[in-house]
């Protein structure tokens, strides 16, 4: 294909190549500010912090060791903690919105995937915002429970780790719903419909029948909710207190207010060895439907 | 599947008024003529009229625009050029760079924002708009390639060998031919790009300086300070303007199909 390389329709793998040079501003693009900023991070978490906030580049791996730190410890532990439960409770309220969708009419299908995905689209602050409105001492949650007389005074709701866990199964439920929702749809209603004749329990339905079926659809929604959810940063600063610090968290402060970068670049970088490790779970075990990861 | 169905019902309704109920307190919120309290004192639209009297709120909002504007044009530029450039790579380099451009993706946006802030300290950079918009490019830069290429990747490869066979140079086979295939796929990047930006809050965040406010930095001030009912007026706004923007995205997207 000597001459004219665009015009013919794409073979790939041809050794000389004159439209893949097309490729090359962006992926230089990539390269400086993507790739660059990632290895730097990754240097400056071996050097040591100098007396007044700057960069000593002296080989160390300090930094590292410091993060086994009891206080350190703490946030990593409650910030698994919190994503975890965070993926339990979407998968807990995701799976039946799924059945839900997948088992309706299918003209309603996409008009109640739209309603799911909707509150999605719009500004993540100011989402977070909603629920500190109807979290707060005065609230509507506090204003119900008083007028109901389940409470006599308001509960502490906002600036909790149940505030952050709200907040985070909020943001990011219709990650879960999705790729179960796919999930479902292709499970045979005839084998549900199989088992309940064979006088299979409830319980054993679900988890005899749908569980197994529908596993690559699981597996997909609970990573793609962990993996948001490990590194937030705006929930837990907007919904939690000082001590429902998370990992996103605890960078931005040893960044910016203790300017400590090589431990940030530390924290970092164990950050993103939990979401490399998700991700690998992702690629392996789930069915890949498109859409999540894409059109965030 | 009706045995059961009752209690699917019931958590699905839950779902969706957990999911609806918090923004309509909001938008309900935002008529209240209350200043501090959550006590109703009737309708007012008087934080609405504040908002146009805000001149860090309108600059806030020029801001945005901008950099919007610009990391469009610079993402939609390199990522489509991208997308055309990896269809004739050997398949091995194409899963490669598509492995790599999910990266950016999926690592969790607070260390993208640390790693340019420091990118930029490094280079002694003065932080400011323009630091903003090259952040910005590089979230996109991979949305853009993704969607384009999925549309590529949908084209009959019979209408471009066709009007090679014609006679056209390649110049001109991508100026009529695959270019025009691809126009509702760069306009839903363009869309999808332009609002991602105008949305971000942390790349943005780590690599704004102190004169380069966009909007989602003014929202979380106000929601920081919380000293005025007008981040409630301001909020609501947002919302029905995304809303508004996805209606009018999910029918661009109904026409070309």
């Amino acid at each position: 294909m000597p001459s004219h390389d665009l015009s013919s329709p794409p073979k790939p793998g041809q050794s000389s190549c004159r439209s893949c040079w097309l490729a090359a501003p962006g992926l230089l693009w990539m390269g400086l500010f993507f790739l660059a900023p990632l290895a730097l991070v990754f240097a400056i978490s071996f050097a040591s912090r100098g007396t007044y906030g700057g960069i000593v580049w002296e080989f160390t791996a300090a930094n590292y060791l410091d993060l086994w730190h009891p206080l350190y410890g703490r946030i990593l532990g409650q910030s698994l903690w919190y994503a975890s439960l965070t993926t339990a409770i979407c998968f807990s309220l995701g799976f039946p919105l799924a059945y839900m969708i997948a088992r309706s009419p299918a003209r309603w299908q996409p008009v109640l995937l739209l309603l799911v995905m909707l509150p999605f689209w719009t500004n993540f602050l100011v989402r977070t915002y909603a629920w500190m409105i109807v979290l707060r001492q005065d609230g509507l949650v506090n204003g119900l429970l008083l007028a109901l007389g389940i409470v006599d005074a308001p509960l502490e709701l906002l600036y909790t780790p149940t505030a952050v866990v709200i907040g985070l199964v909020y943001g990011y439920l219709p990650f879960m719903v999705l790729p179960l929702y796919v999930a479902v749809e292709r499970l045979d209603p005839l084998l549900v419909e199989a088992a309940w004749d064979l006088y299979a329990s409830r319980w054993a339905v679900f988890t005899q029948v749908v569980v197994p079926l529908t596993m690559p659809g699981i597996v997909g929604g609970c990573v793609l909710v962990f993996i948001p959810s490990i590194g937030s940063f705006i929930t837990p600063d907007l919904l939690g207190g000082a001590r429902s610090m998370m990992i996103g968290n605890l960078i931005q402060h040893e960044y910016l207010v203790v300017r400590d970068w090589p431990l940030g670049s530390a924290v970092s970088f164990v950050l993103m060895a939990i979401v490399m490790a998700a991700v690998v779970l992702y690629y392996r075990h789930a069915a890949r439907t498109p859409g999540p990861l894409e059109g965030r | 599947m009706r045995r059961g169905s009752t209690g699917l019902t019931l958590v699905s309704g839950l779902a969706m008024l957990f999911l609806y109920g918090p923004i309509l307190v909001l938008v309900l919120y935002s008529f209240n003529a209350a200043h501090l309290s959550m006590a109703w004192r009737g309708t007012t639209l008087k934080w609405y009229a504040a908002l146009w009297h805000d001149e860090a709120l309108l600059a806030a909002t020029v801001n945005s625009l901008l950099i919007a504007v610009i990391s469009t044009i610079g993402a939609t530029l390199l990522g489509g050029l991208m997308a055309l450039g990896m269809e004739r790579m050997p398949l091995r380099r194409q899963q490669l760079i598509e492995g790599g451009l999910v990266l950016p993706l999926v690592i969790p946006e607070v260390m993208m924002g640390v790693a340019l802030m420091l990118l930029f300290v490094m280079v002694k950079m003065p932080l400011g708009l323009t630091t903003v918009m090259l952040g910005h490019i590089v979230f996109n830069i991979p949305l853009v390639t993704i969607m384009i290429r999925a549309r590529l990747r949908k084209l009959d490869p019979a209408l471009r060998e066709a009007a090679a066979d014609l006679g056209a140079d390649s110049w001109q086979v991508f100026r009529h031919v695959t270019l025009p295939l691809l126009r509702p796929a760069i306009w839903g990047a363009v869309l999808v790009a332009f609002t991602v930006s105008l949305d971000d809050f942390l790349v943005t965040f780590f690599t704004a300086g102190p004169g380069a406010t966009t909007l989602p930095l003014k929202v979380y001030s106000m929601i920081k300070s919380g000293v005025t009912p007008e981040i409630n007026a301001l909020s609501a706004l947002l919302l029905v303007i995304s809303m508004a923007c996805v209606a009018v995205s999910l029918h661009l997207q109904r026409r070309e199909v």
